[in-house]
């Protein structure tokens, strides 16, 4: 099955401040209890959009004005904690193709990347300046540009980094590896004839 | 062979590795899948979509324990979502020829328990499993990835996975540990020194003559929350403890074998003189008794220290950090933790669910009361653990005391199962993450500590010095 090469990503987009935001914050564990990645959308950073009583706090990702964006911004350490790929599921069904934030933590980037959802690097200050241009005008479109590693927003553009073997397999449309993996079965059967630990008997 | 000294990490790495792939990657061979209910069932059903099989069945493991309730024994259960989860990892492990330890088998548990107990977590290996606290066995001198469902579906389907090589990190604690001092303060005291994202990119090499004086249950502590420090891995060079401890385990290799695996396993070690990315050293003696204040594992302090103040922070980010935290979780600025009053203390989960935890924290609190208020749970981490307490009548011990013994699973720790804080009670817990409703309320409050001083704070009520309670000297 052939991946899109994901080149860049246009949108609006939406700050969502704070530094290390773990993934029980992005989605609460209570809402695994699932056997399928469907609906996990509606459950993203559900227990800072609502009180305790499960009325509205105004989150930004709720403001009518960022209905719709598709890329999201935050600050150090975005998707610490546990693993779960509920995380970035989560981000990605309601509707978020890119994360922009100053570093990510490492389980959390893999699996984005593995979605085809470009997790890139820039600057605090870099930051922003995109969100204060986004509070100026909601509207405002926004390319995170992955192949030429610059976000370009109105008529200005902030530098983002990106390790090169996520930014090399987005680009190339090998984000994926599933594919890769399976053609290099056969050499995987040779390594593993020689960890006498795989042995079947 | 290579002449240049290696490190267990690129040895294990090197002895994996099956090619480059065209990103640069490295398809890198996982001798050893643990899996759970939680974040397997997808990747079956991704498997199902694309018609793949698992490709070594026989490498692959299963037990239940995020969702099982650990006061609930019989079928169905009454969450008929955890029900659906635990009909779907049964039913995957039929389908697929894949070994699951259900409860039935008497050796459920803890997925990160029941891998070392089993004797299936090896020196020299590399392992993975759907939770970041897999890197737990690397206690034993294997490199073990905590990893995410997609990733899952990979390593079932072909045994391997794309990954980048990680640096190294050696992280030397040297001398004897002070009286009350235990292998969570350890690893709290790293993680409160290197921060929450220090680890990002490396792997933790737990070495000096601490660790090599640690148990094989001390070492798993420390290793299990490397990942709180923001390393995916973290491993201690296999050792004569290592052996001792894996001789005779179900999983372990017999007669001619063992004495070829612990040649094999030997030969993984370290090399003296090997190339470091980093060297961090710390003195065992200036470790204390040491106790989460905020909502991240790295907002920690001495039991004797006063809460952090925002005025006092050395960055904006930490003052911003500080206001945060203590703000969700109703503490003072600038006043000490101890004395601050719980409603809840939570003795268990993969850091601090084993028989020497469960042991330590019976010779203090035999004879001894939970203070009135405190609801008191202990959870033996798989069913073998509650076995072995059981014979040496801990949970009688424990009981009397006023804890409630409960089945093995995960239960507080992220409290996807009954076992839950209400709103904003406090829990002393000897988990591993102290998040923002981490606990099962959007309100709830997490103070991390060492099982003895969990139950330092179950006796008296409030968040104490173990050494006082318990006069430890």
């Amino acid at each position: 099955m052939a991946l899109a090469k994901i080149t860049s990503v246009t949108g609006r987009g939406v700050y969502v401040p704070g530094n290390d935001i773990d993934t029980d914050r992005i989605i609460p564990a209570r809402f695994m209890k699932c056997v399928t990645f469907d609906g996990l959308g509606e459950f993203l950073f559900h227990d800072v959009r609502h009180t305790p009583e499960g009325a509205p706090t105004g989150h930004p990702i709720d403001q009518p004005a960022h209905k719709g964006a598709s890329i999201l911004l935050s600050g150090a350490n975005f998707g610490c904690g546990s693993s779960r790929e509920h995380a970035p599921q989560a981000i990605h069904k309601a509707g978020f193709r890119a994360v922009i934030a100053e570093n990510f933590a490492e389980i959390f980037f893999g699996n984005s990347t593995t979605l085809g959802i470009p997790c890139v690097n820039a600057a605090r200050e870099d930051i922003a300046r995109v969100a204060a241009a986004i509070e100026r005008d909601p509207s405002l479109e926004i390319t995170v540009d992955v192949a030429a590693l610059e976000v370009r927003f109105g008529a200005d553009s902030i530098k983002i980094t990106q390790r090169e073997s996520a930014r090399d397999a987005l680009v190339n449309g090998r984000w994926d590896a599933i594919g890769d993996l399976i053609d290099g079965l056969p050499a995987v059967h040779a390594t593993a004839a020689r960890l006498p630990y795989l042995a079947t008997a | 062979m290579s002449a240049q000294p290696r490190s267990l990490f690129e040895k294990v790495w090197a002895a994996h590795a099956v090619r480059t792939l065209a990103n640069g990657q490295t398809q890198l061979l996982i001798g050893t899948h643990l899996i759970h209910e939680v974040t397997s069932p997808q990747a079956f059903g991704m498997l199902r979509d694309l018609g793949l099989q698992v490709a070594f069945p026989h490498r692959t493991f299963a037990t239940v324990d995020h969702i099982v309730p650990t006061n609930e024994l019989v079928e169905p259960y009454r969450d008929p979502l955890a029900q659906a989860m635990m009909d779907e990892l049964r039913k995957n492990c039929a389908q697929f020829g894949v070994t699951f330890f259900d409860r039935a088998s008497g050796k459920q548990g803890i997925v990160h328990i029941v891998g070392p107990e089993q004797g299936i977590t090896q020196p020299g290996t590399t392992i993975a499993c759907g939770d970041s606290h897999t890197s737990t066995h690397g206690a034993f001198g294997a490199i073990a990835f905590g990893i995410g469902t997609s990733q899952v579906r990979d390593v079932l389907a072909t045994q391997t996975m794309a990954l980048g090589a990680l640096k190294v990190r050696r992280i030397e604690v040297n001398g004897k540990l002070r009286p009350g001092v235990y292998a969570k303060d350890v690893i709290l005291h790293i993680i409160r020194q290197l921060g929450v994202n220090g680890g990002t990119g490396f792997a933790y090499e737990y070495a000096g003559s601490t660790f090599d004086a640690f148990s094989m249950e001390e070492r798993m502590t420390v290793c299990n929350m490397s990942i709180e420090g923001g390393a995916r891995v973290g491993y201690v060079n296999p050792d004569e403890t290592t052996f001792a401890y894996l001789k005779g385990r179900p999983y372990s290799p017999t007669g001619d074998a063992w004495d070829a695996a612990v040649a094999r396993w030997r030969s993984f070690a370290s090399d003296p003189g090997c190339r470091y990315d980093d060297v961090v050293r710390i003195d065992a003696a200036d470790i204390a008794p040491s106790v989460t204040w905020g909502i991240n594992p790295g907002q920690g302090i001495a039991i004797t220290e006063n809460i952090p103040s925002p005025e006092t922070a050395a960055t904006d980010d930490d003052r911003a950090g500080i206001i945060e935290a203590l703000a969700y979780m109703k503490l003072p600025a600038g006043q000490p933790i101890k004395g601050t009053k719980i409603n809840v203390a939570f003795l268990g989960s993969c850091t601090n669910g084993r028989l020497s935890d469960f042991q330590e924290v019976a010779k203090y609190i035999q004879g001894r009361k939970v203070a009135p208020g405190v609801r008191a749970i202990a959870v033996p981490g798989s069913q073998i653990v509650a076995l072995q307490c059981e014979k040496l009548g801990l949970d009688k011990i424990l009981a009397e005391a006023g804890f409630e013994w409960r089945a093995a699973g995960c239960s507080m720790c992220l409290a996807m199962n009954p076992d839950k804080l209400i709103g904003d009670e406090l829990c002393a817990s000897s988990s591993n993450r102290n998040f923002k409703g981490r606990q099962g309320s959007v309100t709830g409050r997490t103070v991390l500590m060492s099982p003895v001083m969990v139950a330092a704070a179950a006796v008296t009520g409030v968040v104490a010095d173990a050494r006082e309670v318990f006069a430890v000297n």
